[in-house]
């Protein structure tokens, strides 16, 4: 039994993996071999999809696209939820309590639902295949989540401390950002990348609310698979680099996303 | 360097947390704030140090009214019981930090900080972070940093109540130190009597909400002015019992009565509370004149030279405080003497009267 201990782990890891492994390996072949035949390497190895991906704008402004609307998307969240999260975990004022979950259950309503109001609002204020149309309708669902999780680790926070740099002659507008935003770091990258996370795979809305200037990666995708047949080799290499930022962005917060989880607000 | 509460006032939601509070403290004096938790101290200290605005009552420093004046603008310094300090910042730059946002030179910042470092005996980590330190370090930067600035008003909320005992008398030993060169009001505020008569100074005696005696600590312990004050300032809790005085006699029961002697002679007839201090309770005879008290031993506190009897005695829940060890077993009769003569009566409004 004790020699076995390692297969689960095992198996559970090559099962995780193996989809991505599948996906990477498609990446590196013709889309005729794909089509073709069953074959776990790449037969003839090719890095023409990475080319066609790096040398066409439709398609590598797709991740452009993504990444511009993602980013101001985090930037937008924070900046109005660090504000919120204080307010909640300071002060204690009419309703605080009702609010708090009132801003939790925007997230209960599937993105779907917003998708047709949001596309009329949008295009009837000039808004249409913007980056800024997405980044603010993904706020919806990201501003209640980053206020939900920002005031469990402002609550962390000693109340004394606000008190404790008024004593030392500090402002509000000083203290908080000098003192408040360093002291709760790890809990505002943690916030960002569920932001950004959130933002970088929804695809509906983004889908929805744009045509071509602001289409995200994510569309393009789709679109290239039902317009010019099947090319999977292609199709596999964009998937295979939509994962890459993600990874990127766990592998900064991942000492911080353990600290998230014991405080349970994640 | 004075401070004057006028009848300062705090609500929060209707409920009082502070009741008329009058009070002067002298330039330069070291003052306590002896009270038990919740007693207000700390709603107190806000008041003072203005992070809290009175909800009517004036308070006034140096002669100017500084009653809605912002705690930034009032040159004031905290230390609190959970040792707060800026976690990002090294030691160093937590001791600086007040000088830095009033601007103080890099080489005049650079000496105090260097200054106060060696008094409080943290020279060797000044560039470390706080949470990598111990909490008597700790809590000595949060020191250095209320005392790094010349602050007319330095208010310490029970800073030594969450280190333990050997850290807390080596710091309880330096404090008179570290505020004998400055003419700033210092208040400390603490739960625990033999600190503030340890400390000394003056202290303010609070008890719900409201303070119940102010003076020099050793008079205050020697002269409760009420049986509130006696009780905060005792520790074990007081001892108290009804008593009748009729004649010569004075009599908590048929069983226990004594022959008035000394000032209580002076008591006129009635009924008075009777309190007393546990150390005048002893199981030996230690004076003559001592009363015997019968009671059932709840629980006997043994430490090495010390025990601590607590005993039902006439309904009433009693505790002994003496020298050396007297080991009672639970449920178990004790005979008990009480020094009468060192006991205080309060009369029916809870007043002294002797």
């Amino acid at each position: 039994m004790k020699r076995l201990g390692w297969l689960i782990p095992a198996l559970y890891i090559f099962f995780l993996m193996l989809p991505i492994y599948w996906l990477i390996t498609m990446s590196f072949k013709t889309t005729n071999e794909i089509l073709g035949s069953f074959t776990l390497f790449p037969q003839s190895f090719t890095l023409d999809n990475y080319i066609t991906i790096f040398t066409d704008p439709t398609w590598y402004w797709g991740y452009f696209n993504s990444i511009i609307y993602v980013s101001l998307n985090t930037v937008i969240s924070l900046a109005v939820a660090l504000p919120a999260a204080y307010a909640f975990s300071r002060y204690r004022f009419l309703g605080d309590k009702h609010l708090f979950f009132w801003l939790l259950t925007n997230r209960m309503a599937p993105a779907a639902v917003f998708a047709l109001p949001f596309f009329q609002l949008y295009s009837s204020v000039g808004l249409f295949d913007t980056h800024i149309a997405v980044a603010l309708a993904h706020t919806l669902f990201n501003v209640p989540l980053a206020v939900w999780i920002l005031e469990g680790f402002m609550s962390g926070v000693p109340r004394q401390l606000d008190e404790t740099a008024y004593v030392d002659g500090y402002s509000f507008p000083r203290f908080f950002v000098k003192i408040f935003i360093p002291t709760i770091a790890a809990g505002i990258g943690v916030t960002a990348f569920f932001c950004f996370m959130f933002s970088w795979v929804e695809l509906l809305l983004a889908k929805t609310l744009t045509a071509v200037y602001a289409k995200p990666i994510a569309a393009i995708m789709t679109r290239t698979a039902s317009t010019s047949g099947y090319e999977l080799g292609l199709l596999a290499a964009a998937g295979t680099l939509t994962i890459i930022p993600g990874a990127i962005v766990i592998y900064f917060v991942r000492n911080n996303l353990a600290k998230g989880f014991a405080l349970g607000r994640v | 360097m004075s401070l004057e509460l006028k009848q300062i006032v705090k609500a929060v939601d209707g409920e009082t947390h502070i009741y008329p509070v009058d009070l002067v403290l002298e330039p330069g004096s070291f003052n306590n704030l002896l009270g038990t938790t919740l007693a207000g101290k700390t709603s107190l200290m806000q008041l003072m140090a203005g992070l809290e605005v009175p909800t009517s009552g004036e308070i006034w420093f140096n002669g100017k009214n500084v009653t809605g004046v912002a705690v930034q603008k009032r040159n004031v310094s905290m230390v609190y019981q959970q040792f707060i300090n800026y976690p990002m910042m090294s030691v160093y730059e937590n001791i600086a930090s007040p000088l830095r946002v009033a601007r103080y030179p890099e080489a005049e910042i650079k000496k105090r900080v260097g200054d106060m470092a060696e008094v409080l005996r943290i020279s060797e980590m000044l560039d470390r972070r706080p949470n990598e330190l111990s909490g008597g370090q700790q809590q000595r930067t949060a020191m250095a940093r209320a005392l790094v600035k010349e602050s007319d008003l330095i208010l310490l909320d029970e800073p030594l109540a969450n280190l333990d005992f050997k850290l807390r008398e080596e710091l309880r030993d330096e404090l008179p130190r570290l505020f004998a060169k400055r003419d700033c009001v210092v208040v400390y505020a603490t739960t625990e009597p033999t600190e503030a008569l340890l400390l000394g100074g003056y202290t303010a005696a609070m008890s719900e909400g409201k303070i119940v005696q102010f003076g020099a600590t050793g008079k205050i312990y020697r002269r409760p002015n009420s049986l509130q004050s006696a009780k905060v300032f005792s520790e074990p809790p007081i001892n108290t019992a009804m008593v009748k005085k009729i004649g010569p006699q004075i009599a908590i029961n048929k069983n226990v009565q004594w022959k008035a002697r000394g000032k209580a002679k002076k008591l006129a007839d009635g009924d008075y509370m009777m309190a007393i201090r546990p150390h005048h309770v002893t199981p030996e005879r230690l004076d003559d004149k001592a009363v015997e008290i019968e009671g059932i031993v709840e629980v006997a506190e043994l430490s090495g030279s010390e025990s601590i009897i607590h005993f039902d005695a006439f309904g009433q829940k009693w505790v002994s405080q003496s020298h050396g060890v007297h080991p009672f077993s639970n449920g178990a009769t004790a005979h008990l003497f009480a020094d009468v003569s060192e006991a205080f009566y309060f009369d029916a409004n809870n007043q002294l009267v002797i």
